[in-house]
């Protein structure tokens, strides 16, 4: 089992509107241990670019990117 | 008795009061139907009216009038704060502890609240223009500001008024140029996510109007916490940002009515985007900034909100079936400058059109703001 089966922390971001998935993210994350694993669940599809360049510039890592029926499944580790 | 009851007095709960006022006028005498506002606070209060008062362009008593003044004769008028709201029996309490009322149909329309407290050092290090006491010290610290890095921090998302925090730094610019200060004031715009705004059209209208200004831009800026001695922003991305005069979009926060009564767990009521109905619960709405729909926190929002809910209200009451729905129509109006505006408008889902500013546009965003009591009173 992968770390991204089994997140510590589920995001629904579903249906809010872009930027609010990312904003619930960082204001999630502020609060999150290091090497906690996080899924950011999203409609908004620029979420699938924006969230991996921020984290990207704040040093957490991105784990995995799905594609399901109606949403995509960001996961990410915090460091 | 059909019991209607609106909780809020800003531009949502006041326009819908005065709409149903006017829509169930033969029923409120015949006596079948009460509407009733309570409210806390018994003034009115028109907040874009303080994102002029630090350009001494406005007071902060130009942004309120007695709410009594502005609501219809037929309206049963509560100053007094709700409480608790019982959905499971349709009954609100008031902070008299002795008072209870019913209702058949439930309108929270109780607005946003500022939360600065929430970053730490925020309070003591920042400035900020969304309500009367900080428009007003923003006022007299911009007054005494010669020289120095002017920094504009989006810290909150969401906020009230969208437009405001891109309006700021235009105005303060254009007012530094005007009194010959701003070769001395170096101005820095912030904002959470990767570009300047979260609609990709004002954000890249905003980023050439700042380049042509002479406005530095940082994206992916996220503050968590300010240090007030040292006057220094720091930031989650962990970058450090040094100031002089820190004017921040405070964070906001919904109302702990909202959590209390199970209708949303942040504050902001979950709705169906359309109906503009509860999703946790039976016959209550929300309008305005408390209402958690895909839109900005904006005035014009709840006024439009508030004329689709007064239509299914008042269709409720009748008897029959609502078929009004809101659209999610927005519009802004966006300063420029000291003297020229644009404004934006849109739907849900939509990507609004930026057109070029001008100064009618500016005159027509001042003369609304006079007429804004006429809005209020369910006129315009």
């Amino acid at each position: 089992m992968t770390d991204t089966d089994d997140p510590d922390v589920t995001i629904d971001s579903k249906d809010a509107s872009c930027p609010g998935p990312l904003m619930d993210l960082i204001g999630k994350v502020k609060t999150l241990d290091t090497g906690t694993v996080v899924e950011l669940q999203t409609t908004a599809r620029n979420s699938t670019t924006d969230v991996p360049e921020w984290l990207e510039e704040a040093g957490h890592e991105l784990l995995e990117i799905e594609e399901r029926d109606e949403y995509w499944s960001i996961y990410l580790e915090v460091n | 008795m059909h019991r209607i009851a609106i909780v809020g007095g800003g531009t949502g709960g006041t326009v819908l009061a005065n709409r149903l006022a006017s829509e169930l006028q033969s029923e409120i005498e015949a006596g079948d139907v009460e509407v009733r506002l309570i409210t806390a606070d018994p003034n009115h209060v028109y907040k874009p009216t303080f994102l002029y008062v630090p350009f001494g362009k406005k007071t902060v008593d130009d942004a309120k009038r007695p709410i009594e003044e502005l609501v219809d004769r037929r309206v049963t008028l509560t100053i007094d704060e709700v409480t608790d709201v019982n959905t499971d029996r349709n009954r609100l309490s008031l902070a008299d502890r002795t008072t209870r009322l019913h209702y058949d149909q439930l309108v929270l329309a109780t607005g946003a609240t500022l939360e600065p407290e929430a970053v730490p050092g925020l309070a003591e290090g920042g400035h900020h223009f969304y309500g009367p006491d900080g428009a007003e010290r923003l006022r007299d610290e911009l007054a005494d500001f010669t020289e120095g890095h002017l920094v504009l921090s989006v810290v909150g998302v969401p906020h009230m008024c969208p437009a405001a925090p891109v309006e700021f730094p235009l105005m303060v610019d254009d007012w530094l140029r005007e009194r010959g200060r701003r070769e001395d004031v170096e101005i820095t715009y912030t904002y959470p996510i990767n570009r300047a705004h979260g609609l990709e059209s004002v954000a890249d209208w905003a980023t050439d109007l700042f380049e042509e200004r002479d406005i530095s831009l940082e994206t992916f800026f996220n503050v968590d916490e300010v240090d007030p001695d040292a006057n220094v922003i720091e930031t989650v991305e962990g970058d450090d940002l040094e100031y002089d005069l820190l004017v921040a979009i405070p964070p906001h926060r919904g109302s702990d009515l909202v959590i209390d009564a199970g209708l949303g767990d942040d504050g902001w009521v979950d709705v169906d985007r359309h109906t503009l109905e509860a999703t946790a619960a039976e016959d209550v709405y929300a309008i305005g900034d408390v209402a958690d729909v895909p839109t900005s926190k904006a005035g014009s929002v709840a006024h439009y909100e508030a004329g689709v809910v007064a239509d299914r209200i008042a269709s409720r009451a009748r008897g029959e079936t609502p078929t009004a729905t809101y659209d999610g129509k927005t519009v802004c109006f966006l300063e420029a400058g000291m003297d020229e505006a644009t404004f934006i408008e849109f739907t849900y889902g939509e990507e609004p059109y930026v057109r070029e500013p001008s100064t009618p546009i500016h005159w027509a965003k001042l003369g609304y703001n006079e007429s804004y009591w006429l809005t209020a009173r369910g006129l315009l």
